[in-house]
């Protein structure tokens, strides 16, 4: 899950951790007040839940009011990357001699919270990943250990001469240790770390994101959450037991396991198709959760065919099959569905929709290529439909 | 012969009371693996499919003589009995539970290891030997015992696979699925070593999916240590940028972790990767008559 920069900030000041004064307004009046609070220059800041607002022209220096207001006009509203500038930060500009780059994400080669920190800090570390990997130390954390003194002392040296800072640092960063295990962060990220003209290490930007699988016990971060109108449906899914991602395709796609899932898809367009979306219905799937996969499917007015695909493990096929059959009772469903059933009670579960007017396929393969035929037969009856529906 | 688990693996089931624990509990019975015990706590004495339930793993393999666990708890619950295994000397721990908080993955870690216990999953669908030992919650009746050992990270997908090698003669010694999760036990790297190290294992089938750089370090170790065939298979070829897929660990974000770059990691060590699941048992069957 991710956050905004205001949001990674208000989770910063809670440990201790320095950051900008710092003022978040949803109107141009606000900022042209929170200027007045804050003091001149100040910057300007689009909050979304994407990378790349300076390149957008979502971040405004302004040495005067006047320019603060203009840059909050230009940027609230702008569209970055799909997401519309609901709210700006407003901060107070900073004099800085220096830019570093510090952060915490989580390793799966050593299997443990890793420290990066660069004195290449203040541009995009992805690039700085990618053309001068050398330029990022990376520290592993002992997981028994955690950030002891010593390692926080030679990061720290790593990036300072003055022991004056590096004694700053130090505690910093095994305040960010602390706060990244206790919110169960999954990348915790301050670029640029700032040496200011006083002499302070301040975090002029900040960012988080979240491992979904722990918040369940971080009811505070996961209030944060500002799901768009497609994770909303992602979301409500998700309560459901189903994980749904929605694409821009046509076959509307049934599966148990994010494998075989991710699979089916692979071949839809290996077979010259397009998935409408992903969708996991899980293990242990009751016949509830089917009818519920059903509808999600079917609330995509792109889907023009349905293929399912099912190889059971802890998933049980007669449950699946019950689940169908409910469903077609239940639902009103005009388009046509193509079935795979194989693996733990399959024999069960195809006898029990044998009666159904549900297509029935034995292998991945066919039913992709069944489903893909059909579709292709909706696709030339779909100006007929149109015109009906006018 | 086959690799961790074959016909003197002696079962604990953790969570044998609950709906999946009891199910599973019973079809690993019924596929003939020494399912000993099980753990529930506060409901030693009971005993489910005619299978003894102990309130502590120690208690559970004391009596018992277990060696292997399988764990079936909920995923906030999951990492202390994993814990509680490795303690009481269990030398295989397999945990099925999905949805395990990474930070507690990372924090387990450490202790494993000092202990020695070898882990699988979690988010997995455990393991099998065919004929051997069924540890986990694989259809038994889709394997078939023989030479091709199979790591993967889906579990679903991994029944695909099997059922393409089955249908095609092409038996397995031992399949794994290791979990679609960033953190997880025994890893490719590892599994390829006890594969190549097995005298029953021909050649070894290998299933990636997008997310992280395990099958680009995978290719590096096969480039190195392995002479035996290998072919892959990566899912999510098509799958958008930055969107987690059911597994956490298979988003790709920042340019890294794409399917394309694995399989090209694959195929420039030689490493035959399978563009559908069907072509599979060809390309085994090819890789073996070079």
């Amino acid at each position: 899950m991710k956050i905004h920069e205001f949001q990674a900030k208000e989770i910063f000041s809670r440990y201790t951790i320095p950051v900008t004064r710092e003022i978040l307004c949803f109107t141009p009046a606000e900022v042209t007040s929170a200027t007045e609070t804050l003091g001149l220059p100040v910057v300007v800041k689009a909050q979304v839940l994407t990378g790349g607002r300076g390149k957008a022209g979502g971040v405004k220096l302004a040495r005067t009011i006047d320019d603060a207001t203009q840059a909050a006009h230009q940027i609230l509203g702008m569209d970055i990357k799909g997401y519309m500038v609901e709210k700006v930060l407003v901060a107070q500009g900073v004099k800085f001699s220096a830019e570093f780059y510090v952060g915490l994400t989580i390793d799966r080669k050593t299997k443990s919270v890793i420290f990066m920190a660069s004195k290449e800090g203040g541009v995009e570390i992805e690039e700085v990943a990618k053309n001068t990997p050398e330029a990022i130390l990376k520290f592993p954390i002992d997981a028994d250990l955690g950030m002891t003194p010593f390692m926080a002392r030679k990061i720290a040296f790593a990036l300072f001469n003055d022991f004056n800072l590096v004694k700053q640092a130090t505690t910093l960063f095994q305040k960010l240790y602390t706060m990244f295990l206790e919110t169960d962060a999954s990348l915790a990220e301050i670029n640029p770390l700032v040496l200011t003209d006083e002499g302070n290490l301040l975090a002029l930007d900040g960012k988080m994101t979240f491992d979904d699988n722990a918040l369940f016990r971080q009811k505070e971060i996961a209030a944060l959450n500002e799901p768009t109108e497609d994770e909303q449906k992602e979301i409500s899914a998700k309560e459901k037991g189903l994980t749904y991602i929605r694409l821009d395709g046509s076959i509307g796609c049934m599966v148990n396991g994010a494998g075989l899932a991710m699979a089916t898809m692979d071949l839809i367009k290996y077979y010259g198709g397009s998935p409408a979306n992903f969708l996991d219905i899980g293990g242990s799937s009751n016949p509830q959760k089917v009818i519920d996969a059903m509808n999600l499917l079917l609330s995509d007015k792109h889907v023009k065919v349905v293929m399912i695909n099912i190889f059971g493990g802890i998933t049980r096929c007669d449950d699946v099959a019950r689940g169908l059959i409910s469903a077609l009772s239940q639902l009103k469903i005009d388009i046509p569905i193509v079935v795979r059933l194989a693996g733990t009670n399959s024999k069960e579960g195809l006898e029990i929709i044998k009666q159904s007017n549900l297509t029935v396929v034995e292998t991945m393969s066919e039913a992709a290529q069944k489903a893909i035929s059909l579709c292709k037969d909706c696709a030339k009856q779909a100006p007929y439909l149109s015109s009906i529906s006018i | 012969m086959s690799i961790l688990v074959n016909k003197n693996t002696k079962v604990i089931v953790q969570g044998i009371t609950g709906r999946d624990g009891s199910f599973h509990a019973a079809k690993m019975k019924a596929y003939g693996t020494h399912v000993v015990g099980g753990v529930s706590p506060g409901k030693g004495g009971q005993t489910v499919d005619g299978i003894p339930v102990f309130n502590t793993v120690e208690d559970a393999a004391k009596e018992t003589g277990g060696n292997t666990s399988i764990i079936f708890v909920p995923a906030s619950l999951a990492t202390d009995a994993v814990l509680e295994a490795s303690e009481a000397g269990i030398e295989l721990v397999v945990v099925i539970s999905e949805g395990v908080p990474t930070l507690d993955m990372v924090k387990v870690t450490p202790y494993l290891k000092k202990k020695g216990t070898k882990l699988i999953g979690p988010n997995c669908p455990g393991l099998i030997s065919p004929d051997e030992s069924l540890v986990g919650i694989l259809p038994g009746n889709i394997f078939l015992k023989g030479h091709v050992g199979l790591m993967s990270r889906s579990g679903t997908l991994t029944y695909e696979m099997v059922y393409q090698l089955t249908n095609q003669g092409l038996g397995q010694s031992t399949c794994i699925g290791i979990g679609g999760d960033p953190i997880a036990g025994l890893y490719f790297q590892e599994l390829l070593q006890l594969f190549q190290d097995d005298p029953d294992t021909d050649s070894i089938v290998l299933i990636g999916e997008i997310g992280g750089d395990a099958e680009e370090r995978a290719a590096q170790f096969i480039k190195e240590y392995i002479t035996k065939p290998v072919v892959a298979f990566i899912a999510g070829q098509t799958a958008p940028a930055g969107k987690r897929m059911g597994h956490a660990g298979a988003i790709i974000s920042s340019g890294s972790g794409t399917a394309d770059e694995k399989i090209a990691a694959f195929e420039s060590v030689g490493v035959p990767v399978a563009r559908r699941p069907i072509e599979v048992p060809q390309l085994l069957k090819e890789m073996m008559h070079k």
